[in-house]
């Protein structure tokens, strides 16, 4: 089973973070992963996305993700301005950080599932220039809907990749939205 | 100590466990982050190099054959038309014999702008005299960086060394590598030697100045049996990689090749892609494999001629493009097999220009295509997904 | 006409609805607008646009809120605010 996960986010929230995170995780409990930026312009605000793609055994893929069976969405206002339902399978995972119930009628046929990472960010004092980090409490949502890894190696791998304090409460957010997150 | 970086930072790391001692480059997408990191290495004293900045790339090249010239072990990185821009420099290097080692990160040549995945830049400057390697994955890309320095400064080569990566499918992708200690990697390759030897103001003398025609035609006989050692020399630096850390590659990376009647013939990490085709093609009953060339320069003929006279089809996959000509890699394999008793037939694809993906599922209609194209005895050269309908308006 | 070369002509919003790409936007304050029209020249995108007064407009579906305009702006009439 190779899991192939498609983030969607703004240039600048950190999706590409996020998928590096995931595979740095995989990789302590021993399993393999790949993660990419999209291959193009690097532009801070605009919709952007980042994957990641993590199996028990090695794989030689090099080529491009384009049939996800998980989706994540870091910003819902991206959900107005691009299909992140594109390419999904059918039994596929959209993982959306939301505060309502249901962002997107059309969403509905999907297994969805939602948490309020703004909120959680917010609340731990995770932002940088006006931009609001839900990246690392995004981990949390993805290993709740989909066990990929455990939570205790994401929140390692958030430790091992931001010492001290700023470790901590990106761990803390991820923990906190591993315990929020919810399927519609 | 496994790591999970990108494969620009696998370079970087793998030209910090070589200690270099000089640095110069110039920034080019997608091959900046070499030497962003490179450059953090030095300022944070990881590394005790010195850092050049140069405002071309011709500039760093020259800068590398300077400090080359002056016995420093010595890297550059380049990419596209920052190669072309180079080229002059380029070759003063090989044919100066100064080991340098440079990575290049392959990428399309505009016009149209492009920044994306093309190996043509870097099979332009196969006839520039340097050795020339390509990698698939991170791993071997680490790896080959640092076997790059003890081949380049080998007495029967001292010729500077090319290792190619793609753009973005290698450059930017992050994967567990195993990034080795470096007591160990100090063992496997020993500070530079003024090996035959170097400037030395004590006792002067000039480089590269004005030589009679026997003079030259006689260097450049040495430059080329010095090539024709490099096959033997690369074998022997591999074993000695692979008793020390226990990971070997060779020249051809051969995967279910043994059995196979159906091969695909290519370089870089989308080999990668074409060995899942493989995979998947063998679980219904096709004997399906794939041979990956890992060292492109010297082009590794005698071995190819030997290795693929006992399968039946071979399909050529070409990320470049000689125009007019076609694939270049095409040419070299049918020229290999011209002197063979049992030559298999050969289908030649340019896939990929521009960066356009060639995943797995096209990997898999490539083989099919190559058995159907077999039975018909077509062997023409085939542009693969072309999509001519973009140039109407 | 059959294209040889790369050749593209200028056309609106080929980058699609850039105002997406905002954080903060400008808010425009007429009382204190002068019409001096530094904004107008400043604005690296175009998306300010001119009237025939000499008033100005934002075009918020391509602006991405880089602010630009408001830190010209002489008569501070130019604010930026959270999206």
């Amino acid at each position: 089973m190779i899991y192939e996960i498609r983030f969607h986010g703004r240039g600048g929230q950190g999706a590409v973070t996020a998928a590096e995170l995931l595979v740095k995780a995989a990789v302590t409990e021993g399993k393999w992963g790949q993660s990419f930026p999209f291959f193009g312009a690097e532009r801070r605000g605009a919709p952007v996305t980042a994957y990641a793609r993590i199996s028990e055994e090695k794989h030689f893929i090099h080529s491009p993700i384009t049939e996800p069976n998980i989706v994540v969405v870091l910003d819902k206002k991206i959900l107005d301005v691009v299909d992140v339902t594109d390419g999904l399978k059918e039994d596929g995972t959209l993982i959306i950080n939301s505060s309502r119930s249901f962002p997107k009628e059309s969403l509905k046929k999907f297994r969805t599932c939602i948490v309020d990472a703004t909120k959680i960010a917010v609340s731990l004092g995770l932002s940088v220039a006006g931009w609001v980090i839900v990246n690392t409490a995004m981990l949390g949502a993805i290993i709740k809907a989909v066990p990929i890894v455990t939570i205790e190696s994401v929140m390692n791998a958030i430790r091992n990749n931001w010492s001290g304090r700023i470790g901590a409460i990106n761990a803390e957010a991820a923990r906190r939205a591993y315990e929020e997150a919810s399927f519609l | 100590m496994i790591r999970v970086l990108t494969g620009n930072h696998s370079v970087a790391y793998a030209a910090l466990l070589s200690n270099v001692e000089v640095i110069s480059a110039y920034p080019i997408t997608p091959q900046t982050q070499i030497v962003e990191k490179l450059a953090e290495f030095v300022e944070t004293g990881q590394l005790k190099a010195k850092y050049v900045r140069v405002e071309s790339e011709h500039s760093a090249m020259a800068v590398c054959i300077g400090a080359s010239s002056a016995g420093a072990r010595t890297f550059t990185a380049t990419s596209s038309h920052g190669l072309l821009y180079m080229s002059e420099m380029v070759y003063w290097a090989s044919a100066a014999r100064l080991p340098i080692v440079m990575p290049v990160v392959c990428r399309t040549l505009g016009p149209p702008w492009n920044i994306w995945n093309e190996h043509t830049d870097f099979l332009l400057v196969r006839d520039y005299g340097w050795v020339q390697f390509f990698a698939e994955s991170n791993q071997e890309l680490l790896d080959t960086v640092v076997q790059a320095y003890r081949i380049a400064e080998d007495e029967r080569v001292l010729l500077p060394v090319m290792v190619g990566l793609d753009a973005f499918t290698l450059s930017h992708i992050s994967e567990p590598v195993d990034v080795p200690e470096m007591d160990l990697v100090k063992k496997f390759l020993p500070p530079r030697s003024n090996i035959p030897y170097v400037l030395d103001p004590s006792k002067p003398f000039t480089f590269g100045n004005l030589a009679y025609p026997s003079h030259h035609m006689a260097l450049k006989f040495m430059h080329h049996t010095s090539m024709e050692n490099v096959i033997k020399v690369v074998s022997e630096v591999d074993n000695e990689w692979n008793k020390i850390f226990g990971r070997s590659y060779g020249i051809l990376d051969k995967f279910m090749f043994d059995d196979a009647r159906v091969v695909i013939l290519t370089i870089g990490s989308s080999a990668g892609d074409a060995k899942e085709a493989a995979k998947y093609l063998r679980k219904r009953g096709v004997d399906a494999g794939v041979l990956r060339l890992r060292l492109t320069n010297p082009f590794p003929a005698k071995e190819i001629s030997n290795i693929l006279s006992n399968v039946e089809a071979v399909a050529v996959v070409d990320r470049n493009l000689s125009p007019g000509n076609g694939g270049i890699i095409l040419e070299k394999v049918r020229s290999s097999l011209y002197s063979s008793k049992n030559r298999p037939f050969i289908k030649g694809y340019l896939a990929g220009l521009g960066g356009k993906d060639i995943t797995v599922k096209d990997y898999v209609k490539i083989f099919e295509k190559t058995l159907e194209s077999y039975k018909k005895g077509d062997s023409g050269t085939e542009w693969f997904n072309l999509n001519l309908e973009v140039t109407n308006l | 006409m059959k294209r040889v070369a790369a050749i593209s002509f200028p056309s609106k919003g080929v980058a699609g609805k850039t105002g997406v790409w905002r954080i903060r936007k400008p808010i425009l304050d007429r009382q204190k607008c002068v019409k001096c029209l530094i904004c107008w020249i400043y604005c690296p995108e175009g998306t300010i646009l001119r009237k025939e007064d000499d008033s100005i407009e934002i075009d918020y579906e391509y602006c991405k809120g880089c602010g630009v305009c408001a830190n010209e702006c002489p008569a501070r009439a130019i604010m930026m605010v959270e999206e």
